[in-house]
């Protein structure tokens, strides 16, 4: 009952609904970075939507069945492969024991779900299956995927079977240049009034370096910092601050050139000054951006991002009911 | 003459070198094998090799050393036999 690694990928990791509770020691939260396409993959074979997944990153691993299986894959536009032949994305399929399941590049989006009905049996650590790489624990034996490595495949329930589908309209948006929402805080106030104009108008290019921990972005003019004679514990430069605990999705900007949104495995507080925070509801949108894909930061204010906040779930919702 | 073009696996950044000061991996005309290394992908700090898909010659690179380059797109012309 496994599933064996042939080809790797660039970034491939078991994931979940993560791992909360544990960030004021700095253990991150973790798991799927897009929940969305995470738990409609998970829908889509039957499991419960918290079953842990494989999470692709940039370039998709390949796949040997030693069982026959249910699957589905969401996420990036990459065409899955059995034994070679093109099979459907968001839409569950059956695998046999022997076959191969490879993908092509990903034409957009930057992470794949590939959903096993009865889920990957790795430990329970912590009250996740998801992997933190930067603590070593967690997934498969800590780490990303590699050659040889074997999956153990829970039991499927009952109600796995090929065929279920997502409708286009429920499809995670694959887009090159998005909009994102910031709600201003809680260093705002430290940048000038003409910065803070500039932030929302410029267009920002994801960094090539951006991953499970950050996503930079460059291109944008860089910021000013209004003056002040820096705290005690804050270091000399303007961007510092007095150590401070680091929301998930909040934007710092190390000496005001290129803003890091830090995602679901970040580290927990830093020196760093945070302008704003990304809301909740558009936090799967970076996970699906490619290194040079573009970002606008629109302001909302905490009335916006709630609406927001409700809308994700109501499409949630909605996946739910038409999967079930 | 058929020519087949090495597409790019993933997105990052195009590099023709292994390091700044060393050769190249192929020059333009040189005949590289099925596997040989014509350059490599930096993405998320992490370097890709590419590699010829098939065998022949390179008749030119289609981007620049450390070009930005997305999945799928062409890197170099191989002209095979």
């Amino acid at each position: 009952m496994t599933v064996e690694i042939v080809k790797p990928g660039l970034a491939t990791t078991i994931q979940d609904a993560g791992r909360p509770g544990y960030y004021n020691v700095g253990i991150p939260l973790s798991g799927a970075l897009d929940q969305y396409s995470f738990r409609c993959a998970n829908l889509l074979v039957g499991n419960d939507e918290n079953a842990a997944v494989i999470e692709c990153t940039l370039l998709a691993p390949e796949l040997l069945f030693n069982v026959s299986a249910i699957v589905a894959v969401t996420g990036a536009d990459a065409t899955p492969r059995v034994n070679g032949s093109p099979m459907p994305r968001n839409e569950s399929f059956a695998v046999k024991a022997g076959d191969k399941l490879s993908f092509d590049f990903m034409r957009l989006g930057a992470r794949g779900y590939v959903a096993i009905a009865g889920g990957i049996d790795v430990p329970v650590i912590l009250g996740s299956r998801s992997t933190y790489g930067l603590g070593a624990f967690g997934g498969f034996q800590g780490r990303k995927l590699a050659v040889g490595d074997k999956l153990p495949i829970g039991k499927a329930s009952n109600t796995a079977k090929a065929g279920r589908k997502l409708t286009a309209d429920l499809a995670m948006p694959l887009p090159k240049e998005t909009e994102l929402r910031v709600l201003p805080g809680l260093y705002f106030h430290r940048i000038t009034d003409a910065s803070a104009d500039n932030f929302f108008a410029d267009t920002w290019a994801v960094a090539p370096e951006a991953d499970r921990i950050g996503y930079r972005y460059k291109q944008g003019r860089p910021l000013q910092w209004r003056e002040r004679k820096q705290p005690f514990g804050a270091g000399s430069d303007p961007s510092n601050i007095v150590d401070a605990g680091y929301p998930y999705g909040s934007i710092q900007v190390p000496g005001g050139v290129e803003p890091i949104i830090l995602h679901r495995d970040a580290v927990s507080g830093g020196g760093y000054a945070m302008i704003g925070t990304i809301i909740s509801a558009d936090m799967d949108k970076i996970a699906q951006m490619q290194p040079n894909y573009k970002a606008r930061f629109v302001r909302v204010d905490m009335d916006q991002a709630l609406a927001a906040r409700g809308d994700y779930k109501a499409r949630m919702d909605r996946v739910r009911k038409a999967l079930a | 003459m058929a020519h087949h073009e090495v597409l790019s696996p993933l997105p990052g950044t195009f590099y023709r070198r292994p390091s700044p000061d060393a050769e190249v991996f192929a020059k333009e005309g040189a005949i590289v094998k099925v596997g040989d290394v014509i350059g490599l992908v930096e993405v998320m700090k992490q370097f890709s090799e590419v590699q010829a898909d098939a065998a022949g010659k390179i008749v030119r690179f289609l981007v620049e050393n450390e070009d930005a380059v997305e999945p799928g797109q062409p890197l170099a012309t191989i002209e095979t036999a």
